[in-house]
């Protein structure tokens, strides 16, 4: 498992190809959205938090479809379904990576949509934002890593990746925006206590869920 | 590859179809003839039948996915891979019924089309859910793999009903609750009115048996033919 990881985040390092697409992206998509409508009616903490989760999970689910790309072209799937290990220990080697470029990624992407929207009105408290955001980021790391294997043998798989991801997101994406803007405006983690629930919970069963498949997953 | 081609299927060919259409007709009289006008919202009302019908069968249908989808991975088996499809299929359309028919009602009775109301924001995800379950179908090689990786999309998918729905009634909380309604004021007050609610469901259980048995036929067909295609180019 740590093995996959670190494996993963060793050609990411060399390579910088999903962080580079996948910030890029996000830049495009809060452009798109400061294009789309009046840039002065985005401030504000909920817009703040929409914004960030909007562009994680557009710019996570295109940069996480990548996942299996490797495996898949250089003829690698078969190699993985070869190692003796536990098929679960590839799902959470690959989730590990993917949460790691997506914190990171949240992380730098947090400051640049207040620098760009205003923080008028912003008064973070850190360590419920860093809990939120792990929390959140978890959650796409879990549903991506899964949508992504299955959409990795489609002819279709760019557009397969999100039509999978983010219906199956929607729970996650409605707690993350609401704890989130709950914590750029100073509350404590009690006041947010059931939106950290669902993003705790949502964590736990996918990861599990995601950690199980992988036995039917990787089988040819 | 064994095929039943051969062998009549009396319930599914002659007695469903006949039978469904009985029941329809029955509830047809039912909801427009027999029930009285509801007190408050008039004529209107009598679009619930089918609506809560519809909604009923099209959860059931969407657990019926999970449950064949599971046992599809544990044996294997083709048939409980083709149930899965057919249900998630018919249960998509009847989805597709329920969010045309509430629209229908609440514009005259809640003033507007459409609320991000729990149950309309969890309909409307759900569907979006199922939709893309059966992308996945299309858009990928109709092997063995695919399949399995549907079944693991069909129980994820139900995985995330529980989350939805609690994320969403934090999120917002105005849809009757005409059946589990506490307030002795509400419900259905007319017995003829739960008779009508009974036999509409009996109606749309049995179009949905009918509709998914006639998938699961097409289904077969068309493998048989891909597997009829495929010994052709070996020889």
């Amino acid at each position: 498992m740590w093995a996959i990881a670190r494996k993963d985040l060793a050609i990411e390092r060399r390579t910088g190809e999903m962080l580079s697409s996948l910030f890029l992206l996000a830049l495009l998509v809060i452009l798109v959205f400061a294009f789309a409508v009046e840039p002065e009616r985005l401030a504000g903490p909920e817009i703040a938090a929409g914004m960030l989760w909007a562009t994680l999970l557009f710019s996570g689910t295109l940069a996480l479809n990548r996942s299996f790309l490797i495996e898949r072209e250089a003829g690698a799937w078969t190699a993985l379904a070869l190692l003796p290990v536990d098929r679960g220990s590839i799902y959470l080697g690959k989730m590990l990576a993917n949460l790691v470029l997506l914190t990171f990624a949240a992380v730098v992407l947090l400051p640049v949509i207040a620098i760009l929207l205003g923080t008028r009105g912003l008064e973070p408290a850190p360590a419920t934002l860093a809990a939120t955001l792990f929390l959140g980021v978890s959650g796409i790391a879990a549903i991506g890593t899964l949508c992504a294997a299955i959409a990795s043998r489609s002819r279709a798989r760019e557009v397969l990746m999100p039509l999978l991801a983010f219906p199956l997101l929607a729970p996650l994406l409605i707690a993350a925006a609401r704890a989130t803007s709950g914590a750029l405006v100073g509350r404590g983690p009690a006041e947010i206590a059931s939106w950290l629930a669902v993003l705790l919970g949502f964590d736990i069963i996918f990861a599990t869920a995601g950690w199980l498949a992988f036995d039917w997953i990787i089988e040819e | 590859m064994t095929t039943n081609d051969g062998n009549p299927r009396p319930w599914r060919d002659s007695i469903l179809p006949w039978l469904t259409g009985a029941a329809m007709t029955a509830a047809i009289v039912m909801v427009f003839l027999v029930v009285p006008d509801e007190r408050e919202q008039g004529v209107v009302q009598r679009i619930f039948y089918f609506h809560v019908a519809a909604a009923w069968l099209a959860f059931a249908g969407f657990a019926l996915v999970a449950a064949a989808s599971a046992w599809f991975l544990r044996t294997g088996s083709e048939a409980a891979d083709r149930l899965a499809q057919a249900c998630a299929e018919v249960g998509l359309l009847f989805t597709t019924l329920v969010l045309v028919t509430g629209p229908i009602w609440a514009r005259p009775i809640w003033g507007t089309w459409w609320t991000w109301d729990p149950r309309l924001t969890m309909t409307v995800v759900l569907w979006t859910i199922y939709a893309a379950y059966l992308m996945l179908g299309r858009l990928s090689a109709g092997d063995d793999t695919t399949r399995r990786y549907a079944a693991v999309l069909g129980i994820v998918g139900a995985l995330n009903i529980p989350l939805l729905v609690l994320a969403v009634r934090l999120w917002r909380g105005i849809h009757p609750a005409v059946m589990i309604n506490k307030d002795p004021e509400a419900g259905l007050k007319d017995p003829s009115m739960i008779w009508a609610l009974l036999v509409a469901n009996v109606a749309m259980a049995l179009l949905f048996d009918w509709l998914v048995s006639l998938r699961m036929r097409l289904l077969r067909i068309d493998r048989e033919i891909a597997a009829l295609d495929l010994e052709d180019e070996r020889s």
